[in-house]
């Protein structure tokens, strides 16, 4: 070992086995760490709630976090107040909605059709809620992954946008992503929304069809960040700093399709995602088969892990997620809060440590965000309750 | 001791580390103790154990199913993570260390659950204990038998006796500055291929 090796920094990251822990895996793997001279530890974790405590604790200097933990984590909101910081985006997007056989056969006969709209796919499922509701049958059962996630905002979202109330007309459980598809064959329930591989995981499994993509939902949506406690960005910012750069330049690789067959390989190694590289390479490579034996189908700008625009730190995305939490009655708003979750998404990091990186970075902290059903969210419109 | 006894719940998929707990926390003057392995119908059993405290091991990916329970559900009396309201993690971090995930009903006084607390912790470290001997025992074990094979092929192959076949193989550990264990494994991988 040379002394360069010993004295190298270390820096913990925990991790759960999804397809955009990709960055964070290339960053070990491909050496981007080491030219950055930092040494990343991973270890991968089971469970949202032991990323979250390992982080307090100290156990991991900093985690691939569900973007909405670490606002929730800031505000005290579920658990311990901790401020976090969230100063790079691990990509964009890569999620979706799959629905069992029996719910899809249903919902074909309402108007669903292979690929079809998040409108046109809501407003079929609607329709067997309803019929439902009137037979006097229990509601349907949807699965995610955490209550603090952008997949429960996101399947709210679309649910409560096609009339369908997500607390009243059908029930939501917290499922791991690796049950998913065991808890949808046993029949628990009848669709989830999760990241890949997933939902691809429960289609070649023969047992669901995906719906729609989350980014037919919400264009260009956010998903993890890389997350650390404010304590620790305040202590190293040049460790912070080298960790940004790494994962900026591993995102890059990752986004470049001449590197997805590597990628997929790497990723999916049993210490990382542990299902097959096949699978994985057809989710970086956008292409999705939508339902059991179904061709690839080209999902247009379906998961982002890399480049400017997939790695930057909107504020705005951290306010429509506490815009949510306030929706759905998670937390009771407060003056306060505004100034907690703008402090937790940091652009002025992203833009300190990629300073001579990334040429033209991005002036603006906000932007205006647009979904499916033509709602705008203006964070400048946000004002205190 | 005029307290009724707290209600606890533990799961655990791992039987024998929930038995050491459970004595554990008996020994401790809980009675009421409810253990659940299976996690199907989960809800069901939190609803029937109305437990005041509830452990859970963190190797269980089910610790978010669990926690999103008592956000959602109304038939649950919400029972919270510990210390939500407490700036010290010192606590925490004992739990985590110790791999038990612990949460409370609120408004329950703050030093009886302290004492439970501790109990888990100290008999999952008690289990974590027990695991690293059991499994440093049988990696002894392994290494006793693969020296003794090492030792019979070089026997055999080299005409030594019993001392000169182990002092060969101490002699390649210092030398490579490895261990015997690994130079013997090393003979025996070889000698396979050999054959």
């Amino acid at each position: 070992m040379s002394v360069s090796q010993m004295t190298r920094p270390k820096i913990t990251i925990g991790f759960i086995p999804l397809l955009d822990c990709a960055a964070i895996v290339a960053a070990v793997e491909n050496g981007f760490a080491t030219l950055e001279g930092i040494d990343i530890a991973l270890v991968r974790e089971t469970s949202w709630a032991n990323i979250r405590d390992r982080l307090i604790v100290g156990h991991f200097d900093a985690a691939h976090l569900l973007g909405p933990m670490a606002v929730a984590s800031s505000l005290g909101v579920g658990h311990l107040r901790v401020p976090m910081v969230a100063p790079f985006a691990l990509g964009l997007g890569g999620n979706a909605i799959t629905v069992s056989l029996g719910l899809w056969e249903q919902m074909q006969r309402e108007g669903a059709k292979l690929g079809g709209n998040p409108r046109m796919q809501g407003t079929a499922l609607s329709r067997v809620v309803g019929r439902r509701a009137s037979a006097g049958e229990a509601p349907l059962t949807f699965g995610m992954v955490y209550p603090f996630s952008c997949h429960n905002y996101e399947l709210r979202y679309w649910l409560a946008a096609v009339g369908i109330d997500p607390d009243r007309n059908v029930r939501l459980v917290v499922i791991p992503p690796p049950y998913l598809a065991d808890a949808m064959r046993a029949g628990q329930i009848d669709g989830f929304c999760v990241g890949e591989p997933w939902n691809s995981v429960a289609v070649d499994a023969g047992i669901g069809t995906i719906v729609t993509t989350t980014t037919a939902i919400w264009p260009q949506s956010p998903e993890k960040v890389l997350g650390c406690r404010e304590s620790w960005a305040q202590k190293n910012p040049q460790r912070l700093d080298a960790l940004i750069r790494a994962l900026y330049r591993a995102s890059l690789w990752c986004a470049d399709c001449a590197n997805h067959a590597d990628l997929a390989h790497m990723l999916a190694a049993a210490r990382y995602i542990g299902a097959p590289a096949e699978l994985l390479h057809a989710a970086l490579a956008n292409e999705l088969s939508l339902a059991p034996g179904a061709a690839p189908a080209l999902q247009p700008a379906f998961f982002v892990p890399g480049g400017r625009d997939a790695t930057f730190p909107w504020i705005s995305h951290a306010l429509w997620f506490y815009s949510q939490m306030v929706r759905w009655r998670q937390i009771e708003p407060l003056p306060e809060h505004l100034a907690a979750v703008q402090n937790t998404y940091r652009p002025d990091i992203y833009r300190r440590a990629l300073a001579r990186v990334v040429r033209d970075t991005v002036a603006s902290d906000t932007k205006i965000e647009t979904f499916f059903d033509e709602t705008v969210f203006d964070p400048a419109r946000m004002t205190p309750p | 001791m005029s307290e009724p006894s707290l209600r606890i719940l533990l799961v655990d998929q791992n039987a024998d580390r929930a038995s050491i707990l459970e004595d554990g926390l008996r020994e401790a003057g809980c009675t009421d103790i409810t253990v659940v392995r299976e996690m199907h119908s989960l809800l069901r059993r939190i609803v029937d154990a109305d437990p005041d405290v509830i452990f859970i091991d963190l190797e269980n990916p089910n610790r978010d199913v669990l926690e999103q329970m008592f956000q959602v559900s109304r038939s649950v009396r919400r029972p919270i993570a510990m210390f939500v309201d407490q700036a010290d993690t010192e606590q925490i971090r004992a739990a985590v260390e110790s791999g038990v995930g612990a949460y409370v009903v609120d408004g329950l006084h703050k030093e009886r659950v302290k004492t439970i607390l501790d109990t888990a912790v100290s008999h999952f470290h008690t289990f974590n204990r027990l695991r690293d001997e059991l499994e440093r025992a049988n990696q002894q074990l392994e290494e006793r038998k693969v020296i003794e094979r090492a030792k019979g092929i070089l026997m055999k192959e080299r005409s030594l006796n019993e001392a000169e076949a182990y002092a060969a193989l101490r002699r390649a550990a210092m030398n490579e500055n490895r261990r015997i264990a690994d130079v013997a494994r090393s003979v025996v991988s070889a000698a396979q291929l050999l054959k």
